[in-house]
């Protein structure tokens, strides 16, 4: 690409018509099921503590901020959205722009869309098949939808117990299958699972179907419940299509305590790998104290989502201008 | 020597790895929407010319490796080193024969190479991608020839060994494409 057509954008006009078509059909699946579309701000005093998610942060300076006012740029909906929900709103989704820092390649763009929604009454298997429903809706051919838990899928590839096993068994299993240039790699424990999920099981998955990966590790939570004692288990999902990741689910924690506990968690963890601490939400954890209906709840990247319904293999491809344009 | 971030990766970065440097050819972001990030890697180690792929953790840092290219005229081989002269600073630096290698059999005194120092000792030494050089032996029976069919071998002066069209006599000047060997016409004399 020269320098002169970088004004142009990245994806094709036809590109863009399927999009606009994508979208509208969501609005339309969302109004039939009564769903309730809304908007959150975008900017929040607070930001997700996630470990391995960062934020943008702006500021506002003005009225009522004569000194500024530190804001983040979301990363996801989902603190609004749950208060929302707190609120009795019933079911709600929304279709934003999110920002994440950090993040750019093939599958990535540091800002992207993402559709997102909540389903009181559901548990995270319900909210699965909605989501087949949804992108069966979308794409030209009916996929077959296929459930796999965490340790299925780890078992069937690498006969490994995700677990139980050890840093060891996990660093061995990258080597007998041999990942290459892995020797010197230094990782926490999920931070294996993550290496072999993504470099070894990711690419084989939702091959001409959905698959759906749910039961993840209780160390890997992040805002879902967790279940049962042997092993314990995260009632999260991830939905693969032709081994792109395009969703991810969790039947919502709804313990104010336990929220508290994991943003700390998270906190700590921040600390220990030299990043900056950021501001919990007190407004959500207020929220839950307040009351969280029981629901399932989930995020999929639209961008994402375009990519596999269109065999694009860059993201560049699906937005209107990438990074490079922006 | 700089230390890069896996965020500066990028094609032609010359970095350190297990002692020898390296460039980077592809690099590749790979991340789960929860957890670690990764940049899966493609390197080429510049010592020994062997790609190999590396994972590293997002946010780690590589020591980098004091590596450039300049053009320097090969002067001469002592048995043991290659001689080459830094045109403009008149600089000279000796290449042992893993640097030159292959590219040997394409040296001429006075050509322009293509010279990879590292810490500044030569690693690569490229020829230029067309060379002249005369034949010192080659079948002179099969004069007349000229359809070019199949031709005959010619050794060169320095040694290298190529295919030349029959009419192509010992004593004249050839000039030939270092990249695929081949010959490409005959050369007027100096």
């Amino acid at each position: 690409m020269s320098q002169l057509d970088q004004w142009r954008p990245s994806a094709s006009l036809g590109m863009m018509r399927r999009r606009a078509s994508v979208l509208r059909e969501i609005r339309e699946f969302f109004w039939r099921a009564g769903v309730l579309e809304v908007e959150t701000p975008v900017c929040s005093r607070f930001a997700t503590t996630d470990p391995a998610i960062d934020s943008f942060k702006t500021r506002y300076t003005g009225p009522q901020a004569a000194q500024g006012l530190p804001l983040y740029l979301q990363t996801s909906p989902e603190f609004p959205m749950k208060r929302l929900l707190c609120a009795d709103s019933g079911p709600i989704y929304q279709i934003c722009k999110v920002f994440r820092e950090g993040e750019l390649g093939d599958r990535h763009n540091p800002e992207f869309t993402l559709l997102e929604w909540y389903r009181p009454g559901f548990d995270h298997h319900k909210l699965m098949q909605e989501v087949a429903e949804l992108v069966n809706l979308l794409s030209d051919d009916v996929l077959p939808v296929e459930q796999l838990s965490y340790a299925e899928a780890f078992q069937q590839n690498l006969k490994v117990d995700p677990h139980n096993a050890t840093i060891e068994q996990l660093r061995t299993a990258a080597i007998d299958h041999r990942l290459p240039g892995i020797e010197d790699l230094v990782l926490d424990r999920d931070g294996w699972l993550n290496l072999l999920l993504s470099h070894l099981i990711e690419p084989g998955l939702g091959q001409q179907k959905m698959t759906f990966l749910y039961d993840y590790p209780a160390s890997q939570a992040a805002l879902a419940r967790v279940s049962g004692d042997s092993p314990a288990v995260a009632e999260r999902f991830e939905l693969y299509i032709s081994g792109v990741e395009i969703a991810n689910g969790f039947h919502e924690l709804d313990d104010s305590a336990e929220q508290q506990r994991r943003f700390k968690k998270d906190n700590n963890q921040r600390l220990e790998t030299g990043r900056p601490t950021v501001p919990m939400d007190q407004w959500l954890l207020q929220a839950l104290e307040h009351g969280l209906p029981a629901c399932a709840g989930v995020a999929l990247g639209i961008d994402r989502l375009m990519m596999v319904l269109t065999g694009s293999d860059n993201i560049r491809d699906v937005i209107s201008f990438d990074l490079d344009r922006a | 020597m700089a230390s890069y971030s896996t965020n500066e990766f990028k094609g032609g970065l010359k970095i350190m790895l297990d002692g020898d440097p390296c460039s980077i050819i592809e690099n590749e972001f790979v991340k789960p929407g929860k957890g670690q990030a990764f940049n899966r890697v493609k390197i080429r180690n510049l010592k020994t010319g062997r790609v190999l792929e590396k994972t590293f953790k997002s946010g780690e840092s590589v020591e980098g490796a004091d590596v450039h290219e300049t053009d320097m005229q090969y002067l001469y081989n002592d048995g043991e080193f290659w001689y080459f002269m830094d045109p403009e600073s008149f600089e000279q630096v000796n290449a042992d024969s893993a640097a030159v290698s292959e590219s040997a059999k394409w040296l001429k005194e006075q050509d322009l190479c293509m010279v990879t120092l590292w810490n500044g000792t030569p690693i690569i030494v490229e020829p230029p991608k067309f060379v002249v050089l005369s034949v010192s032996d080659t079948d002179p029976g099969l004069k007349g020839d000229t359809s070019g069919s199949g031709g005959k071998p010619a050794t060169l002066e320095t040694g290298a060994v190529v295919r030349v069209p029959l009419f192509v006599q010992i004593g004249e000047s050839i000039k030939v494409d270092t990249r695929t060997g081949e010959y490409v016409s005959r050369a007027k004399d100096d």
